[in-house]
């Protein structure tokens, strides 16, 4: 009784807390959205629209983020920038999901000797280095969006994969599942009815911390040239062409830094607090 | 001494013969602070404790009585706030004390016994450690003092062995065994009171019988006990003194002996009768309630109305197990029954009996390694699961949890309609009718048919399961422990509401239960099980009036009943009833 007392009155005080990150994040990746949707509207300026004259500015009024070594304004270019950005942080979370969701389901359902199998894939895919996969994809396929795509979500695919198999193994001997086959349900109407959605609504919020994840795995790749080319405005391009200049120009690699941790640690907010919610959901 | 003499005694002579108090509370309150407003849980509570003697807080979940035994020993929390006239421990004002002074009164002079014990111990540390600390925390002797005395505590608990269960962790031991452990760690420093917050909920019947002993005991050497429990058949024995309580307030309180044999107030009243037993067989338990049960025949199971055999009949039963360690265990041996149809058979047995896998068996959830189940004369257990489907909306079953057999996700009516037989109506208003009309046989109104689980009470869940139970239109109801989980009152509702359904449906019902008296209020036939086996089995009032088997006879000794002459059962199932002192 007292117990559960506190435990309400807790609840309460972290939920007041968390609905300011979770405010502050929905709308911080709400203009992310618009600028990958519409970015003119944030954006007055060309981002390929070189000047030479203007080249290695400074920040300053006339360009919020400062001119890259061509004169090209960098805040439009980063505005410009994250549709490409957050397709393939989406893309790769989307992927890593889709290829969790199938492993992860044989794994706990599959009999014995198949869901071993995929059990050691799972196993062999999480000791692979992400790196050393991306580096093998790009010099099978070249370095462009795509394998960034696939790299970054074959990468982080065991993870969830393994993930997956715990709800679903957890909703498997559930009472619920025990109770439907009372009732005479056949085996796909339970995964459809319960095993699947149950299993893919922690699956939300993985999804909304592997965009953000996905999107600094991408551009770490991008800075190291294992990504998308210039001229490109793409975030972890702007990382790489701006190495070069680190020195002289510190925003060029800094500021365009600063837009990942604050895309990630959006999302990140956001995702969280949908599984808290979610999770208050099942046991309050 | 015998509980009666000391009530007898006490309201003879109030003077100089009463032993001194040790613990007083003059109206107390208590409440939780939430949006700046607070919200009363313990109103008005006033009792004294006295040397040797126990108060019983009896009442049911949210009554307010686990909040008084946390605030006695300052433990309700930092959103709580407490008032009251006077709380005094000897010369001690329980008001005004600082943290550090608490600590110092917890386990040295208020020994606090909680209710589950393998969660209120540290599950990575032996037993005698654990009890050792409590002696170290307050500067108790030296480390080879203490080692010996954790030995002598045990001992004085009943634990056989105690040097080598001193040295096991909490899951290597029985369930009894870790409750003695608790107590025995809350005894560790001979305090004057031990709170002791449902101590034996979780424990089988036999078990409990020897943990009331224990406390029986304790009773005798001078320890006064504040006993918390919702039932009011295990305070009996203990008790000197009953204080009711109902939403925070105390309803009523007096001597054991007034509570018991004349209860004033009607919901003490309701309490007693709440409670099941082979006396209240037939009889109705719970008082008329606003939401009867609608009676509407709609219970279309004319397909299978002419078979007149046994609907459910199971054969030489065998369910083995491999332990992780490779050991086989034999959870069903040689297990046979029948069921007829509007029969009720109680299947009673304490944990690890293998009474619920023979039900999880009896219902081709589980497949046995030998024997057979016919249901309704035909194959049931043989037959590849694709042929039973068919048969399946002849047998449901209720379980003790009813959320956890609920998807999260889905409210009352997708619930539900979800468990209509496919095709089984035409239209999707049809459907709907037919859900209203289940949950006006449960007795629940339209309007929870938007909600979801979590958002009912815990009896309006279990009606939810039962309507859903009901929804195939069954013959048979497995129902597994199913009012086991619910408070006295709730049960008593709900075992009515079973006995109504079972008569205007004809339904057959393999009840589940560790509860004698659940099983004893509802059952023809019983069959008593212990370790896998069958012990015993027959009508049920044979059973219960002359029982054969050493283990039936035992199980009803330690039966705690509200009939205060009967004694506490413990001493002759206790492994070692050893009451040497401790000091």
């Amino acid at each position: 009784m007292t117990a559960v007392s506190e435990r309400t009155v807790t609840a309460v005080a972290r939920k007041r807390r968390i609905s300011v990150g979770f405010t502050a994040s929905a709308i911080t990746l709400a203009i992310f959205v618009v600028a990958a949707l519409a970015p003119n509207i944030l954006s007055t300026q060309d981002p390929l629209a070189m000047d030479f004259t203007q080249a290695l500015q400074s920040p300053s009024l006339a360009h919020w983020f400062g001119t890259d070594e061509s004169g090209r304004d960098l805040f439009s270019r980063v505005v410009y920038g994250t549709r490409e950005s957050l397709a393939i942080g989406v893309g790769a979370a989307g992927l890593a999901i889709l290829v969790a969701l199938v492993l992860g389901s044989i794994a706990a359902l599959a009999g014995r000797i198949p869901a071993g199998i995929v059990n050691r894939l799972i196993e062999v895919l999480f000791a692979f280095p992400t790196l050393l996969l991306a580096l093998l994809l790009v010099s099978v396929l070249g370095a462009s969006p795509i394998t960034l795509v696939i790299s970054v979500g074959l990468g982080s695919a065991p993870g969830y994969a393994r993930m997956v198999r715990g709800q679903i193994l957890s909703s498997k001997n559930s009472g619920y599942v025990e109770a439907a086959r009372a009732l005479g349900h056949s085996r796909f109407t339970i995964f459809r009815q319960h095993i699947l959605p149950n299993a893919l609504r922690p699956l939300i919020a993985i999804f909304t911390m592997g965009v953000g994840q996905s999107i600094v795995w991408a551009s770490g790749m991008a800075f190291i040239g294992l990504g998308v080319a210039p001229p490109s405005s793409e975030w972890g391009a702007l990382l790489d062409a701006g190495r070069a200049y680190i020195t002289q120009a510190s925003w060029l690699v800094v500021l365009p830094g600063f837009v990942i941790v604050v895309l990630a640690l959006a999302a990140t907010t956001l995702g969280k607090h949908i599984q808290s919610s979610l999770e208050k959901g099942e046991t309050a | 001494m015998t509980i009666l003499d000391i009530d007898t005694e006490q309201r003879t002579n109030q003077l100089d013969s009463t032993p001194p108090v040790r613990l007083s509370v003059d109206n107390l309150n208590v409440g939780f602070e939430r949006h700046g407003s607070v919200r009363p849980v313990v109103k008005n509570v006033s009792f004294d404790l006295r040397e040797g003697q126990c108060v019983a807080i009896v009442g049911e979940s949210g009554s307010g009585k686990s909040v008084t035994a946390r605030t006695l020993v300052g433990l309700t929390g930092g959103n709580a706030v407490v008032d009251a006239d006077a709380l005094r421990l000897g010369d001690e004002n329980l008001t005004a004390l600082s943290p550090k002074r608490w600590r110092s009164i917890r386990g040295r002079r208020i020994g606090f016994i909680l209710q589950d014990a393998l969660v209120s111990l540290d599950p990575l540390r032996p037993v005698g450690k654990e009890i050792e600390e409590a002696l170290k925390l307050h500067g108790w002797g030296d480390r080879t003092s203490r080692k010996r005395k954790v030995i002598d505590l045990l001992t004085s608990v009943g634990v056989p062995s105690p040097e080598n269960r001193s040295r096991q962790r909490p899951d290597e031991l029985s369930g009894g065994l870790r409750q003695r452990a608790l107590i025995a760690s809350a005894l560790a420093l001979d305090p004057e009171i031990v709170i002791a917050d449902e101590p034996t909920t979780a424990l089988d019947v036999t078990v409990q019988a020897q943990v009331l002993q224990l406390l029986e005991e304790m009773k005798q050497r001078g320890t006064s006990i504040i006993l918390i429990s919702h039932d009011l058949s295990v305070v009996a024995h203990l008790a000197d003194h009953i204080l009711v309580m109902s939403g925070g307030e105390v309803v009523e309180q007096g001597s054991a002996h007034e509570i018991l044999t004349a209860p004033k107030h009607p919901y003490t009243q309701s309490l007693i009768n709440a409670v099941p037993s082979r006396e209240t067989r037939g009889t109705r338990l719970a008082p008329a309630t606003g939401v009867a049960p609608v009676h509407t025949a709609a219970h279309a199971n004319d397909e299978h109305a002419g078979f007149d055999g046994p609907v459910l009949e199971a054969e030489g039963l065998v369910k083995n197990f491999t332990a992780p360690d490779g050991t086989l265990t034999t959870a069903v041996n040689n297990v046979s029954f029948t069921l007829g149809r509007g029969e009720t058979l109680g299947i009673v047995g304490e944990s690890g009996s293998g009474k619920s896998t023979t039900a999880r068996i009896a219902l081709a959830l589980d497949t046995a390694d030998a024997g057979t189940v016919r249901l309704l004369g035909q194959d049931w257990s043989a037959v590849p699961e694709t042929k039973r489907r068919r048969l399946r909306k002849q047998i449901s079953v209720v379980y003790q949890d009813p959320l956890s057999s609920f998807d999260p996700r889905w409210n009352v009516e997708r619930i539900l309609l979800d468990s209509l037989p496919a095709g089984a109506f035409a239209t999707a208003t049809a459907r709907r009718e037919r859900v209203l009309a289940l949950l006006a046989q449960v007795g629940l109104p339209d309007s929870v048919v938007h909600r979801f689980p979590l958002q009912l009470s815990g009896g309006q869940r279990q009606r939810v399961a039962i309507a859903r139970a009901l929804a195939p239109s069954p013959s048979i109801v497995v129902l597994d422990e199913a009012v086991s989980a619910l408070d006295v009152s709730i049960q008593a509702q709900i075992l009515d509401l079973l006995v109504d359904l079972q008569k205007e449906f004809g339904l057959s019902y393999l009840f589940i239960s560790h509860d004698l008296g659940v099983i004893s209020h509802l059952s023809d036939r019983v069959l008593v099980m212990k370790d896998g086996v069958v012990v015993e089995s027959g009508d049920a009032d044979q059973i219960f009036t002359r029982p054969a088997h050493p283990y039936t006879q035992e199980l009803l000794g330690a039966l705690p009943t509200l009939d205060e002459s009967h004694t506490v059962a413990g001493a002759s199932v206790s492994p070692s009833s050893s009451t040497e002192g401790q000091e």
